[in-house]
Formats: structure tokens, C-alpha cells, sequence
């Protein structure tokens, strides 16, 4: 059977794939943001994962606004890096782990998670920008450490899904997975945050305390976290701030007990604040 | 309808009327993600902006880079934000320009901890102000 062992919570900042796919972490800037992944990476090829299943947010790239699916499963082969408008990210196609995708998109619609499948995806920094920072450098010719299986999920126009209801799918996906006949291990990530605004005259504004505190309440009371309601997050956290219910997803899908076992915080990347924590399941 | 988020300041909230309102002008930034779709509005910008059912006000906050306008009208940022890389200007440099200040005060603040919380809550705060 399979098992999640884990989850990691990380931002998904372009600015963070452009500094990576440029060479330039070891700037002045740069550098505190990638030293907090240090552990990360070393964590991940102690702890290497079967499969990666992705929770992000495409930023109308490839979804326009004819179509807004809540939450679409990625069950093609693989996923194509996409051109965002300055060309595709020099990172490796993504490959999918097909058999379990699908497993996992008839699992969900008759757990009544009626979620999209999407047979044909590109996807952007929102995947892309995680699994370099965790993975560290992987040019075009390479091939990521492991197949994933990425949940994008519509943040973008309000209403974003409740946190409650992200943090349920979080658990519909534990079953499904845990419903898989392989023995693999699998290792969720929810990405998106911290604290950012990025449009209009309130842009740039961080709320650290704040972001401070949802990590704690992550790790700690995670149905408390889960019922933070969609005005706290645009207020205090700004109007993309909400990208945080994400996060919910990868903590239902762990058990109530975990162990944090790497946090890192740090601002700026950019206009945002960097979040990044490892969750171990007890 | 008032809405429980009008109250913040400085902020749209792309919400279904504004996604409603605003679909044929994110539609036509959208496009600019593609190179063929740069080159058409590069040749002719009026050309290409007709082929898209904008309002004229719309239309003019395109041709004017009203950043804040367009984001009222119904214009989400990750679609004006294309818009802005056509000309050459990214995420942190539109943020500047919608702020008001400029490249390096904006550069400043963030590395200073970014915009803070406190007084940017609610709308009442700015009108103090």
C-alpha cells in the first residue's frame, strides 16, 4: 500500500526560479532566502520520495479566464514546463505517475471531490519553483528524482475553496492514496504564500507576525488553521496571501500529530514573504 | 451589494463581477504570453486591441497603462502583469508604479520588511491618513 510520510509547505515565488535559472543565489539578496533550503535538499535525498503529489496555483498561464476549474488533477504523462512570457523555466519536463494520477481522480469524484482531470497541461513557476528549490538545479536535459502528480487549484479569482474544504480534500487524498496497491512512498507538498500583495497602492505588504503564527498553528492545531475564513487572509495577509489555503490540503493529508522538523522564514523574495516548513508524520 | 472586503484599502478583489467585467481585456493580456500575440500588438497595437470586446474605457486604460484603472475595470494582475512584460517591466517594478513610488523606494521597503500591516487594514485607516 501506499503512504504519505510527509509534507512540505513552500512559497512558489518566480523570482526565486528566475534567480536559480540565472545563476545568482549567491547574491547578497539571494542568499538568505536559498540558505533556509539547505537542509530541504539534504532532507529530501534522505527521505527520497516515490512520488511527489503537487499541490499549486497556475497564475493564468495556462488556465485563461475561459475556463476556472477549483481543483484539476494533472493525469497526463508529463508536464511541459510552460512559457510565461519569457520563454519556458530551463528545468526538466515533469513526469506524472500516470497509473496513480488516475487512481487517485477516480478515488476523489466517489469520495464526492468532484474534482477536473486534465489529460493535456503545461505547468508553471507554481510547480516548477518548488521542486527547485527542494531538488535543487536541474537543467532541461535532466530528469527530476521522482514522477509527480500535481493539484492545481484555482486561487486566483474569489472565491478561492475554504480552507476547510481544502483541508477535507487533503484527507480524500490520503485515502485515495493510501488505496493505492504499490508500496511507495509519498511525500505532499502544499506551496503558494506567505503574506503578499501584489496589485493596486497596498501593494508590498508583508505581515510576518502573522505568517509567524500560521506556521504554528499549521504544525499545531491544523482544523483551527483550516478555519481561518477568506477575510483574514485578505486582509491581514493581502489579496494573495490567500494562496495559503493551499497549505491545508498537504496538512489534512498528513496525520493530527506531526513533527516539524525544518522551518524557514525569511523576507524578501521579491514581493513576498518566503515561507518554507517539513512536517513529519509520528 | 456591499461586499465584507470593500473595506480594505488599496485593493481589488478579482471577484466573479470583476471577473465577469473584466474577461475580454485579461483574454487579450493573456495572449501577449505568446510571441506571435507580442509581435501582432507590437505591429499594430490599435489592430490588435479591436480584435478584442474591451470597453473604450477599458481600451484606453490599455493604451494609457492605467495599472490601477485597469485592475478596477475588471483586469486581474497575473493578466496585467503580461501586459507589463510586453513592455519590459516585471512584477516588482509594476508594483512601484501602482504604489505611486518609485523602483528603489519600493526595492527599499521590501527589504526593509515590506509595506506593514499596521494602518493598512481598513479603508477608514487611509482616510485619517
Amino acid at each position: 500500500m501506499a503512504r504519505i510520510t510527509a509534507g512540505v509547505g513552500c512559497s512558489h515565488v518566480p523570482a526565486i526560479g528566475v534567480a536559480m535559472d540565472t545563476n545568482i543565489t549567491e547574491q547578497d539578496y539571494w542568499k538568505p532566502v536559498f540558505n533556509g533550503f539547505e537542509f530541504s535538499r539534504q532532507w529530501m535525498k534522505d527521505n527520497k520520495p516515490d512520488v511527489v503529489f503537487l499541490v499549486y496555483n497556475d497564475h493564468c498561464t495556462v488556465f485563461d479566464a475561459s475556463c476556472i476549474p477549483t481543483f484539476a488533477l494533472g493525469c497526463a504523462a508529463e508536464f511541459p514546463p510552460a512559457d510565461e512570457g519569457w520563454g519556458p523555466r530551463p528545468v526538466p519536463v515533469v513526469k506524472n505517475h500516470q497509473k496513480m494520477a488516475s487512481h487517485i481522480a477516480q478515488s476523489l469524484v466517489l469520495d464526492e471531490f468532484d474534482i477536473t482531470i486534465m489529460n493535456e497541461m503545461e505547468v508553471d513557476h507554481g510547480l516548477t519553483v518548488p521542486m527547485s528549490v527542494m531538488f535543487g538545479d536541474h537543467g532541461v536535459d535532466d530528469e527530476w528524482p521522482c514522477p509527480v502528480i500535481p493539484l492545481a487549484v484555482n486561487v486566483v479569482q474569489y472565491p478561492a475553496p475554504l480552507g476547510r474544504r481544502c483541508y477535507n480534500l487533503g484527507k480524500a487524498v490520503r485515502r485515495a492514496i493510501e488505496s493505492y496497491g504499490e508500496d511507495l512512498n509519498v511525500v505532499i507538498f502544499g506551496t503558494g504564500g506567505m503574506s503578499h500583495q501584489l496589485q493596486a497602492e497596498r501593494a508590498g505588504l508583508i505581515n510576518s507576525d502573522w505568517d509567524k503564527r500560521f506556521l504554528d498553528l499549521l504544525t499545531e492545531d491544523p482544523v483551527a488553521a483550516s478555519e481561518i475564513t477568506h477575510l483574514e487572509y485578505l486582509r491581514e495577509t493581502g489579496s494573495e496571501g490567500i494562496e495559503m489555503v493551499m497549505w491545508h490540503v498537504m496538512r489534512g493529508a498528513l496525520n493530527d500529530d506531526v513533527r516539524e522538523v525544518h522551518r524557514h522564514y525569511h523576507v524578501p523574495a521579491s514581493n513576498t514573504a518566503v515561507g518554507h516548513i517539513i512536517l513529519e508524520n509520528i | 451589494m456591499a461586499k465584507e472586503y470593500d473595506d480594505i484599502p488599496g485593493t481589488f478583489v478579482f471577484d466573479a463581477d470583476r471577473s465577469r467585467e473584466g474577461y475580454w481585456l485579461n483574454q487579450f493580456c493573456i495572449t501577449l504570453r505568446k510571441e506571435e500575440c507580442r509581435q501582432a500588438m507590437r505591429d499594430d497595437p490599435e489592430a490588435y486591441l479591436a480584435k478584442f470586446a474591451m470597453s473604450d474605457e477599458q481600451r484606453q486604460a490599455v493604451r494609457d497603462r492605467d495599472w490601477n484603472l485597469l485592475l478596477e475595470l475588471g483586469g486581474n494582475i497575473y493578466y496585467t502583469a503580461k501586459l507589463a512584460a510586453f513592455d519590459g517591466i516585471n512584477f516588482q517594478e509594476l508594483a512601484a508604479l501602482m504604489t505611486g513610488v518609485s523602483r528603489e523606494e519600493y526595492r527599499d521597503m521590501m527589504l526593509n520588511g515590506g509595506r506593514s500591516i499596521e494602518g493598512n487594514r481598513f479603508k477608514s485607516e487611509w482616510e485619517i491618513k
